[in-house]
C-alpha cells in the first residue's frame, strides 16, 4: 500500500507578532512548524504503515525552507519526502494550490506508485479554509472523507476503508472504496516519537525536489497569484478588547461570595438587574 | 541497518556556540560528525545577553559578517556603579569601533545559533534536533564509546564524544565524569527583550545606523548579592537583565523576578525602556566560578567544551568567545589525532588541555582565579557599601549648596572612614589588586 500525506509548513501562530508601528505581520524570526492538523494525518498514515507495511510519502508545496518540515516528518517515520517548490507558486490560493499539488500527486503516482490513500489535516492554521484537501480529491477523482475522527477498519483485499466522521448533529460511519482522500480531525490520535534510527535516516535523507516543469505543469497561469481568484485585500490586527476581567475578592462563606459576585455584576450592568427584577415580578404576581 | 553500527569519528552533544564551533571545525576537516541537540532547532533553548565577540568566530568562519544575523556593533561601553537612586558611570565611546570589521556585536541567540547550525550542516555534519543525550556508553575499560538518547533504539557509537552540553553538565554528571555544579559557582540570570522602534533606540542612545551601546551595572541593584545587571541595544529591541549567584538567592530569598522589576524601574534605567513592549523573557545559569571551578576536561573518549567546562570570564563578561575557542581547540585536537590514526585515549586527549593552556582562555581565567571568591566573600562591601559610598561622595561633590570644598572633602572622607574602616578599605583594595594581577 502506498500512502501520501500532504503537509504544510506554517508559521507558529502562537508566536506571530504584529509590528506595533506598521501594523503588519512580522514573519521574521517566527518559528515554522508542521501544520498541527497535518500531524494527525501523518500519525494515522504511520499506523497504517505499522499494520500493513505501507510506504508513506510526505508531500508539501512551499518555499525551499519547507524542506525542514519534510525532514521532521521523516523523523517520525515517513519513508520519503517530496518538496514541490517554484517561484511560480508564490501567492497561490486554495484553487491554485490544489491544482499544483494534484499535478505533483500524479507525478508521485508515476514515480513511486499510485497512492491508495491521500491524507491531509482537516485544514491549516494559517488559512483555515479546509479547501485544499477536497480540491485535490475532486481534481484526482478520488472519493473524499473529510473531518475523520477515526479509521475503523481497512480491508486491503476488498480495497475498502471504514471511518467515523464527525458531522453536525452526530457521528457518521462511512465506508468507501479505495483510493480515497481523507482529511483528519484534531485529537484523533497522538503523534509518536520517532526512533533514533528514524532521526538518523531523516538527517541523512535527500528530499525529492520538483519544480512546476518537473511535475508537468505547462500552463503557468493556473499557478501562484495568476491562478488565484482569491485576493487578500487587507491584513490588520484586531484591536484588543478594552474591558478586562475583574476579580471579586470576598472572604467568608459561599453565600457571601455569591452575594458579593451578584452585587458586582449588577453594579457593572444595571440592565441585568432590571431584567431579573422584571422577570421575578412576572413570576411571583 | 549495518551503517548505524559504524562509529562516527565524533559525536558532539549540544548545539550552542562551543558545540557548533567544534562540530563545524571537525566536519570542515572531513571528519564524520554527528551533533545532537535537545532543542527543536539550534538556539531554541539557548540564552545569553547576548554579545558576540568577533575574534573567536572569525577564527572559525572568517566571512561570518556577510551572513550571520547580527544586531548592532558596539561602539560604546558604559560601566555603572548604582545605588537606589543614582548611578556613577564610566563611559567609553570611540569612533574607532566603527571599523570595517567591528570587534563586538549584539546578537539574538535564537537567530544566530540557527545560522551557525546551518553552517555546521553545510560543512557536512549530521545534526539531530529534538533529541536528548541521556548518558554516555562506556566499554569495559571505562572508555567512552558512544551515547544513548531519549529516543528508542540502539546507542550511537563514536571514537570520541565532545560534551558541549552547557552549564549544568547533566550528561557528564550522570555518566560519573564530574560533580554537580555547586550553587556558589553559578549565577542565575534573568532577562527580558523589550521591543522599541529602531529610530527610538537610536535617538535614546545617541546612535546611528547599526551602532550599539552596552551597559554593565553593579551596586545595590543586586540587594547585597554577588551579581550584575546589563542592558544591551539590539536592532529593534533592548535586552535588559540581571543575575546573581544562586546560593545568594537561596540565602536572601529574593526572587530573580523582583530583582529584574526593581532594576527596570530604577530611575537610571526606566527612561531607557519607556514605551517599550516586553516581547520575550528568559532565564539561564551562568558559570561564574572561574578557574577554580573548572571540572576534569578530558578522559578516555571524551572532552568537555564551553559552559560545561565553566569557561566564563566573569570579570570581563566574556563567555561565548571562550565557548567557541574551546570548541575550536577541541576540534583541532580531535582532527589531528584522527589524521594520525591515534586512539582517543585520556593521554592523547590531554593534548586539548595543553593547547588550552597556551590560549587566552586559560591565561585569562588563571589571571582572575581569585576574583570570584573575593567578590563573593565580601559581597556586602562590593555590592552594597562601596556603591553607596561612591554615590554619596559624588552627590556631596556635585551639589552646590554654599558649603566650601574643603569641608566637602572632609565630609566625604569621614563618611568613607565611618562606614568602612581605613584598614578595611585598604585591605579590600589590596586584595582586589592581588586578585587582579
Amino acid at each position: 500500500m502506498h500512502i501520501v500525506v500532504c503537509i504544510k509548513q506554517v508559521p507558529d501562530s502562537a508566536q506571530i507578532r504584529v509590528h506595533p508601528v506598521t501594523n503588519t505581520i512580522m514573519r521574521q524570526g517566527v518559528p515554522t512548524i508542521i501544520n498541527p492538523y497535518d500531524l494527525f494525518a501523518l500519525e494515522e498514515a504511520l499506523r497504517l504503515k505499522d499494520r500493513f507495511g505501507a510506504t508513506v510519502t510526505v508531500l508539501t508545496m512551499g518555499p525551499p525552507t519547507a524542506a525542514e518540515s519534510l525532514r521532521k516528518a521523516l523523523t517520525f517515520g515517513a519513508d520519503r519526502a517530496v518538496l514541490l517548490t517554484d517561484r511560480y507558486f508564490a501567492g497561490s490560493d486554495t484553487l491554485a494550490t490544489s491544482y499544483a499539488l494534484s499535478m505533483a500527486l500524479l507525478k508521485v503516482a508515476e514515480e513511486f506508485g499510485k497512492p491508495e490513500i491521500i491524507f491531509t489535516g482537516k485544514q491549516t492554521i494559517d488559512g483555515d479554509t479546509a479547501q485544499v484537501g477536497p480540491g485535490i480529491a475532486k481534481r484526482l477523482d478520488y472519493n473524499q472523507l473529510t473531518y475523520i475522527a477515526r479509521i475503523v477498519e481497512t480491508d486491503t483485499d476488498a480495497g475498502t476503508i471504514k471511518v467515523e466522521r464527525r458531522a453536525e448533529g452526530g457521528l457518521q460511519v462511512l465506508e468507501s472504496k479505495l483510493p480515497v482522500l481523507i482529511t483528519m480531525l484534531e485529537a484523533s490520535n497522538e503523534m509518536r516519537r520517532g526512533s533514533i534510527e528514524n532521526a538518523l535516516i531523516a538527517a541523512r535523507a535527500e528530499v525529492v525536489t520538483w519544480n512546476a516543469a518537473a511535475v508537468g505543469i505547462e500552463d503557468l497561469t493556473k499557478c501562484g497569484l495568476r491562478g488565484s481568484p482569491t485576493i487578500v485585500k487587507k491584513v490588520f490586527a484586531p484591536t484588543a478588547r478594552t474591558d478586562k476581567a475583574e476579580i471579586v475578592e470576598v472572604d467568608g462563606k459561599v453565600d457571601a461570595k455569591a452575594a458579593a459576585l451578584v452585587e458586582a455584576i449588577f453594579a457593572k450592568a444595571p440592565a441585568v438587574e432590571q431584567d431579573l427584577l422584571e422577570h421575578a415580578a412576572h413570576h411571583y404576581v | 541497518m549495518g551503517e548505524f553500527n559504524k562509529p562516527f569519528d565524533a559525536i558532539v552533544v549540544g548545539a550552542g556556540p562551543s558545540g557548533n564551533a567544534c562540530a563545524y571545525m571537525m566536519a570542515k576537516e572531513g571528519l564524520n560528525v554527528l551533533q545532537i541537540e535537545r532543542g527543536e532547532y539550534a538556539g531554541s533553548k539557548n540564552v545569553q545577553g547576548a554579545i558576540l565577540y568577533a575574534d573567536a568566530l572569525e577564527k572559525i568562519i572568517p566571512e561570518f559578517r556577510d551572513e550571520a544575523p547580527l544586531e548592532r556593533h558596539v561602539i560604546e561601553q558604559r560601566m555603572w556603579m548604582m545605588d537606589d537612586k543614582s548611578h556613577s558611570g564610566m563611559h567609553y565611546r570611540s569612533d574607532d569601533f566603527n571599523e570595517e570589521k567591528p570587534n563586538r556585536y549584539t546578537i539574538l541567540r535564537a537567530q544566530f545559533d540557527k545560522w551557525f547550525s546551518s553552517k555546521v550542516k553545510e560543512a557536512g555534519a549530521l545534526v539531530l534536533y529534538e533529541t536528548t543525550v541521556t548518558e554516555l556508553v562506556k566499554d569495559l575499560s571505562g572508555k567512552v564509546i558512544g551515547v544513548r538518547t531519549d529516543r528508542q533504539g540502539s546507542p550511537i557509537m563514536a571514537n570520541v564524544v565532545i560534551l558541549a552540553e552547557g552549564v549544568n553538565g547533566l550528561v557528564g554528571q550522570r555518566s560519573g565524569l564530574r560533580n554537580e555544579v555547586s550553587p556558589d559557582s553559578v549565577a542565575l540570570a534573568v532577562k527580558e527583550m523589550h521591543f522599541l522602534p529602531r529610530e527610538t533606540i537610536e535617538a535614546r542612545f545617541n546612535l546611528s545606523g547599526n551602532e550599539g551601546v552596552v551597559i554593565e551595572a553593579m551596586g545595590t541593584i543586586t540587594k547585597g548579592m554577588t551579581g550584575t545587571g546589563f542592558l544591551y541595544t539590539n536592532e529593534e529591541s533592548i535586552s535588559v537583565g540581571i543575575g546573581c549567584i544562586v546560593s545568594d538567592f537561596a540565602e536572601t530569598n529574593v526572587t530573580p523576578n523582583e530583582l529584574l522589576e526593581a532594576f527596570k524601574n530604577h530611575p537610571s534605567i526606566k527612561p531607557l525602556l519607556a514605551d517599550s513592549e516586553c516581547k520575550e523573557y528568559a532565564a539561564h545559569l551562568i558559570p561564574e566560578g572561574g578557574y577554580k571551578a573548572i571540572p576534569q576536561l578530558t578522559g578516555a573518549g571524551w572532552i568537555v567544551v564551553g559552559d560545561a567546562g565553566q569557561f566564563v570570564n566573569a570579570v570581563h563578561r566574556e563567555g561565548s568567545n571562550l565557548a567557541m575557542t574551546t570548541g575550536r581547540i577541541a576540534a583541532e585536537t580531535v582532527v589531528s589525532l584522527t589524521r594520525k590514526r591515534e586512539e582517543m585515549t585520556a593521554a592523547n586527549l590531554a593534548e586539548y588541555e595543553k593547547r588550552l593552556g597556551q590560549s587566552f582562555v586559560m591565561k585569562d581565567l588563571k589571571k582572575y582565579k581569585g576574583i570570584p571568591e573575593l567578590l563573593h566573600k565580601n559581597k556586602g562591601n562590593f555590592f552594597g557599601t562601596y556603591p553607596k559610598l561612591i554615590s554619596s561622595a559624588m552627590q556631596t561633590w556635585f551639589r552646590v549648596d554654599g558649603i566650601d570644598k574643603i569641608s566637602k572633602e572632609k565630609a566625604i572622607f569621614r563618611n568613607f572612614r565611618e562606614t568602612r574602616t581605613l584598614w578595611g578599605m585598604m585591605g579590600d583594595a589590596f586584595k582586589m589588586v592581588r586578585a587582579w594581577r
